[in-house]
């Protein structure tokens, strides 16, 4: 079983790409289950043709201890199993203390067991790496590889070297190692190369280019992922690239992140300065 | 084994000799030798954090808060928001005695907690808080509920300022809240400060209506009744026919610091913990505050001369003559008793941020000498004078605690006397805000050790092998099996009052028995043991 977290800038494409990904891996016919780390428990959304009922945390709530993992996992496109950490409202109590249980729960509940037959387990997890909840997923080999969605634009390039560190502090003790970036494109200016030498210099490697497409945006309005709505359309055709790319993929790095003069520097050299 | 070292600087040595030099350099500057009386007053380092993993005696913001400065007042229900261990452990520790009141309102035997578990620090735990503050209501309809904030309740930031509000307007009661998080400052001291800060805002001069009749009308700010010391200051206040307003905060209730801002003067025991209530009192309400002492038969005697002294009332500082000498009869005879055993027997008190200093009276009327002394939490003024207090430098520790901005009341604000009348009490020795700290006086033999640590105490103990051990729980077993008494300066073991007279009999008495019993030296460990050893071999 391999496991994967993805992390990334907010509002960068990390829940879409992820599940469209998961999508190419299950047509493939592989067997998948995605955790989705984020409060506001979307990350299932277009496996599940909508959001799932309910989430780890709720359901501990209102069932007490008694929690069985027929409960929290759902069952949604290809046979990928779904399941929410969810957390608290915004403003109040503490969301990475939330992962930090439900991951614990999901463990106890032997939702990783060998029976289960899984081949990969994706976390997708809200935002930057902010608090120890949120770096739980790469703490302790709950996450072995991690890929980035990056944009060309600074402050998504700066969140992912962010990110980079956060899998540095923890590549020694977890074990965690940086699987690659993929460029969600953003339609910037000399993105595809701009990336290829952030990532050359951070020592991985752009594993895909994912070109923009409004394909993406009306299958998600039907509350699909593009493989399920559109499956001879191109872009789905993108998404089975990165999954294969993925799924062959043996290169797992301990990354060097930037110092933010080479950042500002790299895009001084291929954006603003051009 | 090295020569025994004999002055304070060959002591202090040797005390940081093994540690890193960090470290070392640090603790160099909070152990230095007493002065003789009207000797300059050397600096020493105190108020500072503590080295991590040094095993301090320190407590936390909490602990100054809850525990200390508003944990004793019987009819508020003291609510810990927080998981389970904290309103627990703050429980009943530190023996703070009440009477029940002719309402019978005393929350002093229960532990009010939210309880927090994993999910209410996941989701907030605000709706927790105030369902607890509704239950408690409808339980104990007390007068008032004051909230204290835990490490977790920070982390996440449940806003406990606006669940007090919201529920002080809901159930029509003084509701108030402090945000004491055990990681706020650098000791319990914070916790006082907070403490401090909310009952001047929420609490004290709230009642205008209640008029409180007597002639000499005065607070105890700074005494916790603990083992019922303030039982027995009560009985001598009203013997001399001083009115007593307030306590803050032993044996108190919230009427009470409603109604404060009535008293003419404020005296103060402790002057770590309530020193901020004493000066805010007197730029709003213009109640001018002097240090007072009841621990020890002269330190009491003096503290009401100078009482009396303020008031300028020839019947009051004749009645309080009168009080003194009847009850140093009964002292004295005690005193005389006991003396001859104690005379010559050695003491350290390393404890509070008052204490250290207060006891030292009572082991003088014992005619016994003081070794050494410091505090836990106190800050330089304790230390050196409130001379000091101008060149204290603000640290990022000390600002994190709010610093409440008074200015006097438009209405109620009216000075006891005039500033010439003060000058002229000053001169005749009433000395107003006055305090002279603990070094002065204590004498270049004594050794002065600010946040003393584990290490430190075992190798003073090893080299200076006193009679008597003053300390909290936290020490007490260690120094008993190195074969020295200890006596529980933070809640009198099982033992006290020791303020005033009677208390101070008390003390001589426990202080008698304690010094001269060899129980303590007498019992050995099983590998001090020097009889035959039992011996094995594995046979195949």
């Amino acid at each position: 079983m391999r496991k994967i977290a993805i992390y990334g800038k907010g509002g960068i494409g990390k829940s879409t790409t992820t599940q469209n990904t998961v999508a190419g891996l299950a047509e493939m016919g592989k067997k998948v289950m995605v955790v989705g780390c984020d409060p506001k428990a979307d990350s299932t959304r277009l496996l599940l043709h909508g959001l799932a009922q309910k989430t780890v945390l709720d359901t501990l709530r209102e069932e007490g201890e008694d929690v069985d993992l027929d409960d929290i996992l759902k069952e949604g496109y290809g046979g990928t199993m779904c399941t929410e950490s969810g957390g608290p409202e915004p403003g109040v109590g503490c969301a990475g203390r939330g992962i930090i249980t439900s991951i614990n729960l999901l463990e106890q509940l032997g939702a990783y067991e060998e029976e289960k037959k899984l081949d990969y387990v994706f976390y997708d997890v809200l935002g930057d790496v902010v608090c120890g909840g949120f770096a739980m997923p790469i703490r302790d080999g709950k996450a072995e590889e991690i890929y980035i969605v990056c944009s060309g634009e600074m402050m998504a390039m700066y969140a992912a070297n962010n990110i980079c560190k956060g899998i540095v502090k923890y590549a020694d003790t977890g074990g965690v190692r940086l699987g690659g970036i993929i460029c969600n494109s953003r339609k910037v200016d000399f993105e595809k190369e701009m990336i290829e030498e952030l990532c050359r210099q951070i020592g991985t490697q752009m594993i895909h280019f994912m070109p923009r497409e409004n394909q993406v945006q009306r299958a998600e309005i039907n509350r699909k992922t593009v493989i399920d709505y559109s499956p001879e359309h191109p872009q789905a055709d993108e998404y089975r690239a990165l999954a294969k790319k993925i799924d062959e993929n043996k290169m797992l790095v301990i990354p060097k992140p930037l110092e933010m003069a080479q950042l500002e520097k790299l895009l001084v050299d291929f954006g603003i300065a051009n | 084994m090295s020569t025994k070292p004999t002055n304070v600087e060959e002591i202090k040595k040797e005390l940081i000799a093994k540690m890193p030099t960090k470290v070392a350099r640090k603790r160099a500057k909070s152990i230095l030798p007493g002065t003789e009386m009207g000797e300059p007053i050397p600096e020493i380092q105190s108020n500072v954090r503590t080295i991590p993993g040094i095993i301090t005696q320190r407590g936390c913001t909490y602990a100054g808060c809850k525990g200390v400065v508003l944990g004793p007042s019987r009819d508020i229900v003291n609510l810990t928001h927080g998981p389970i261990g904290c309103g627990f452990y703050s429980w009943l520790t530190r023996r703070n005695q009440t009477e029940a009141g002719p309402d019978g309102e005393n929350f002093i035997p229960y532990s009010f907690s939210t309880d927090m578990t994993e999910h209410d620090i996941v989701f907030g735990g605000e709706k927790k808080l105030r369902a607890a503050i509704k239950e408690a209501y409808d339980t104990f309809h007390p007068k008032a509920i004051s909230i204290f904030s835990t490490c977790p309740v920070g982390l996440i930031g449940d806003d406990i300022h606006a669940v007090a509000r919201t529920m002080q307007e809901e159930l029509g009661i003084t509701i108030f809240a402090n945000s004491c998080e055990g990681y706020k400052g650098v000791s319990q001291s914070a916790g006082h400060h907070i403490a401090n800060n909310q009952i001047m805002k929420h609490v004290i001069g709230t009642d205008d209506d209640t008029k409180i009749e007597g002639k000499f009308k005065v607070n105890m700010l700074g005494e916790y009744n603990i083992g019922g010391d303030a039982f027995e200051i009560e009985r001598i206040l009203e013997k001399c026919g001083f009115t007593l307003v307030a306590t803050f905060s032993g044996n108190s209730t919230v009427q009470d610091f409603r109604v404060a801002h009535n008293a003419d003067l404020n005296t103060v025991m402790c002057h770590r913990s309530l020193n901020y209530v004493a000066e805010m009192m007197e730029t709003k309400f213009g109640i001018p505050w002097i240090k007072v002492n009841f621990i020890g038969a002269e330190a009491s005697a003096k503290s009401l001369r100078r009482m009396a002294a303020y008031f300028e009332d020839q019947e009051l500082i004749d009645r309080v003559e009168a009080v003194i000498a009847e009850e140093l009869v009964a002292v004295n005879k005690v005193v005389e008793e006991i003396k001859p055993r104690t005379a010559g027997k050695t003491a350290m008190l390393f404890v509070g941020g008052s204490r250290a200093h207060h006891y030292q009276e009572l082991f003088k009327e014992l005619d016994m000498k003081i070794l050494g002394a410091g505090y836990e939490f106190a800050h330089r003024d304790d230390y050196e004078g409130r001379h000091v207090l101008p060149n204290i430098k603000v640290d990022a520790d000390s600002r994190n605690i709010e610093e409440l901005e008074i200015l006097p009341d438009p209405e109620r604000y009216k000075p006891r006397k005039t500033e010439a009348e003060m000058a002229r009490l000053n001169e005749k020795g009433v000395d107003f805000k006055g305090y002279e700290g603990m070094i002065e006086g204590m004498g270049k033999n004594a050794m002065v050790i600010d946040d003393i640590n584990h290490y430190e105490t075992e190798k003073l103990l090893e080299i200076y092998k006193p009679d008597i051990f003053c300390a909290g729980i936290k020490e007490k077993f260690i120094v008993q099996k190195m074969g020295i008494p200890l006596k529980q300066l933070h809640n009198y073991d099982m033992g006290g009052p020791y303020a005033g007279f009677n208390g101070a009999i008390n003390w001589y008495r426990d202080i008698d028995r304690m010094v001269n019993t060899k129980v303590w030296a007498l019992i050995k460990a099983p590998w001090q043991s020097t009889g035959p050893e039992l011996e094995a071999t594995y046979v195949a």
